[in-house]
């Protein structure tokens, strides 16, 4: 068996292998419905409902989707130059942090604070990455791992966090920050609806991220190294710097979705702040193709499945980790079926 | 210092290495299987929680301890096929098919516990395997304790190792799967098929890695918890880099790493606990794994093809 690959796919092989594999997700969800008992269209309806059946659910799924659009364009931006950072999580919270510590300790004013919380962030989450980076062109040590085992450190120093330094005098011995003052929270867009400026910063952040990959000498250079690393070397691309200058974008992009959680949502630093943020949004990159446009669709449908199955689970007595399935689902049929677009499979 | 003494040289502290190392060494051995033939398997994490789960899940609905790891094993290998089949002969990013298959079986797991058991808040419990009364060896005093006093699973770990060093380096087979992750072309040079043996390679390694997650809920504990794998699997990807490849040297570091994690857990019990956030003590394991890495960076013995789709006709 080999891949040979297709000189001239045509649209039918092109949209239809896609459209083929969003069938199978979906087939594979009435499956794991009708394994709980309930009716697979049924479950469908609910899920629809519960993430665009109202004005409600529509503002949940913004919500929900803002830090998976920063998570996203994070893994995207850095997976074109096949830097593999699995460590969003990690820097989520690094930010999250920087967020609250500057947020309730320096007693700033809101629109001062605002605006160095969240470079904090950045260059919080920038750091963080920035190590495995550097493991990574001076000694070849494998990001993949380091970046993981830095998402297990990083919880634990967030728990350390929240039970000693950081943790709220009047939190009635909860493991919670001090909340941030009102004043240094991300106002709402449009006043009355639940949706904060993280949302809007979320997609000027994918704006300009297409615009660095598409305007840019680094967005070239970025593309060069992640095709071909040997080949961008011998082209005189400092491929060194240029992973470094990645894992800094990539690591702050991750690192404000801790920020706008923190200042437009919840208002204060838990350990259960992100439930896998930073996980999912490889699943939203890839789904977008690694298309930071693409990443604000993608980080909107995954949403609306999380927001979906949850609200669904309550009414249905369907597990909401069917969420989780489907989209693991999702990511390996798409990679596939995007394979199977330029090549097919050949006897010999 | 006599804290950590007294710990040393107490035969508790060395059942426990035992203990804490079989998981981690099932799995290390199923990861090196894999990437000696030229794939990475980033499934690994997911891959132990399915064996967790379906290993105890066998026992609770009434089936036998050996039933409930041959299922585990089952469970793995068909996650291991998945994954081989989609990084084989599709070549697809071995990267993200692994966090993909782990996404993908740590979710059917946890679907699967939440099917069977809607309504429980506290986990159930199974009767796990007993220690192994091996006459004459466990009544020693201390050596009795410290080393013979473990589950059969575990002495199936320590044979493990022993069966795949065999394979590996004694075996025509061996010789062709560690070609198939050094020099595919000569493989195939051969008359040999570099797909099949790697698919084969990654459905075994799968199947072991299963095991392990199946040591932590039939040996270790007797209940399956949300998130109990807990990083291991990344820590074993960690201890084949750590073990240069070579099952003997990995079995060594899954030992000193077993070692530590065993120290810590006692340290948090003496004047150290009292000074010292429990929190760093739970560090230590995914730090150490870090250090390991960079140690083993400079003299890594990478398979030359690790990572590297093999297209037949392709140069």
């Amino acid at each position: 068996m080999r891949l040979e690959p297709i000189p001239a796919p045509g649209p039918a092989r092109t949209l239809g292998l896609p459209a083929l594999a969003i069938a199978a997700t979906v087939a594979v969800a009435a499956l794991l419905a009708a394994l709980a008992g309930a009716n697979p269209l049924q479950t469908f309806g609910l899920i629809v409902k519960g993430a665009a059946g109202s004005r409600f659910a529509m503002l949940e799924t913004l919500n929900r989707a803002t830090p998976l659009i920063f998570t996203g364009l994070a893994v995207a931006v850095a997976f074109r130059a096949k830097l593999w950072n699995i460590g969003a999580e990690a820097q989520l919270y690094a930010g999250a942090l920087v967020t609250v510590v500057i947020g309730t300790q320096l007693g700033l004013p809101g629109p001062l604070a605002i605006p160095l919380m969240a470079l904090g962030a950045i260059l919080a989450g920038a750091l963080m990455l920035l190590g495995p980076v550097l493991l990574k062109t001076r000694l070849g040590v494998d990001e993949v791992v380091t970046t993981l085992l830095l998402n297990f450190i990083m919880a634990l120093f967030i728990s350390w966090l929240l039970e000693g330094p950081l943790k709220d005098p009047m939190g009635m011995g909860w493991p919670k920050s001090p909340a941030l003052p009102r004043d240094a929270r991300l106002p709402r867009i449009v006043e009355g609806l639940r949706l904060h400026w993280g949302f809007a910063m979320a997609l000027i952040c994918a704006a300009g991220v297409w615009l660095i990959q598409t305007r840019t000498t680094l967005g070239y250079e970025i593309r060069a190294v992640g095709q071909n690393p040997q080949a961008a070397r011998f082209a005189g691309i400092p491929v060194g710097r240029v992973l470094v200058k990645t894992a800094l974008l990539s690591g702050g992009l991750a690192a404000l979705a801790g920020f706008s959680e923190v200042a437009g949502l919840k208002g204060n630093l838990t350990s259960d702040l992100s439930p896998g943020f930073g996980y999912t949004g490889i699943v939203v990159a890839m789904l977008a193709l690694l298309h930071p446009l693409g990443v604000v669709v993608s980080a909107l449908f995954v949403a609306g499945i999380f927001v979906g199955a949850d609200s669904m689970s309550r009414a249905a007595e369907v597990p909401t980790y069917i969420a989780d399935i489907l989209l693991a689902a999702a990511l390996l049929f798409m990679v596939l079926a995007i394979l199977l677009t330029r090549f097919r499979l050949v006897r010999g | 210092m006599t804290e950590i003494l007294d710990i040393l040289i107490s035969a508790s502290f060395w059942a426990a290495v035992l203990r804490i190392a079989s998981p981690l060494i099932f799995a290390t051995m199923g990861e090196l299987i894999c990437e000696r033939a030229g794939v990475l398997n980033l499934g690994i994490e997911g891959i132990m929680v399915i064996g967790a789960f379906a290993g105890w899940m066998t026992v609770y609905a009434g089936g036998g301890l050996w039933t409930g790891v041959a299922v585990a094993m089952l469970a793995g290998m068909a996650f291991g096929a998945l994954h081989g089949l989609l990084t084989v002969p599709f070549g697809l990013s071995q990267h993200v098919v692994g966090l993909g298959i782990t996404m993908l079986a740590t979710s059917s797991a946890y679907y699967a516990y939440r099917l069977a058991l809607p309504e429980v808040t506290n986990p159930p419990r199974i009767a796990p395997f007993q220690p192994l009364d091996i006459p004459g060896l466990s009544d020693l005093p201390w050596i009795g304790q410290a080393l013979f006093s473990q589950t059969a699973l575990t002495w199936a770990a320590f044979a493990c190792v022993a069966v795949v060093t065999f394979v590996l380096f004694r075996t025509p087979l061996g010789l062709a799967l560690r070609a198939a992750g050094e020099n595919p072309h000569a493989v195939e040079a051969q008359g040999l098929s570099v797909g099949a043996i790697r698919m084969g390679a990654v459905i075994v390694g799968s199947g072991l890695m299963a095991v392990g997650g199946a040591f932590l809920t039939m040996s270790a504990f007797s209940s399956f918890f949300f998130e109990m794998v807990n990083g291991r699997g990344w820590i074993c990807i960690a201890l084949v880099v750590f073990g240069a490849w070579k099952p003997g040297k990995a079995l060594l570091g899954a030992l000193l790493f077993a070692g530590f994690d065993a120290l810590q857990v006692r340290l948090q019990q003496t004047g150290m606990g009292q000074i010292v956030p429990y929190q760093v003590f739970l560090m230590i394991p995914y730090l150490l794994s870090i250090l390991a890495l960079v140690l083993m960076s400079r003299r890594a013995e990478v398979p030359a093809a690790l990572m590297t789709p093999f297209n037949r006709g392709e140069r």
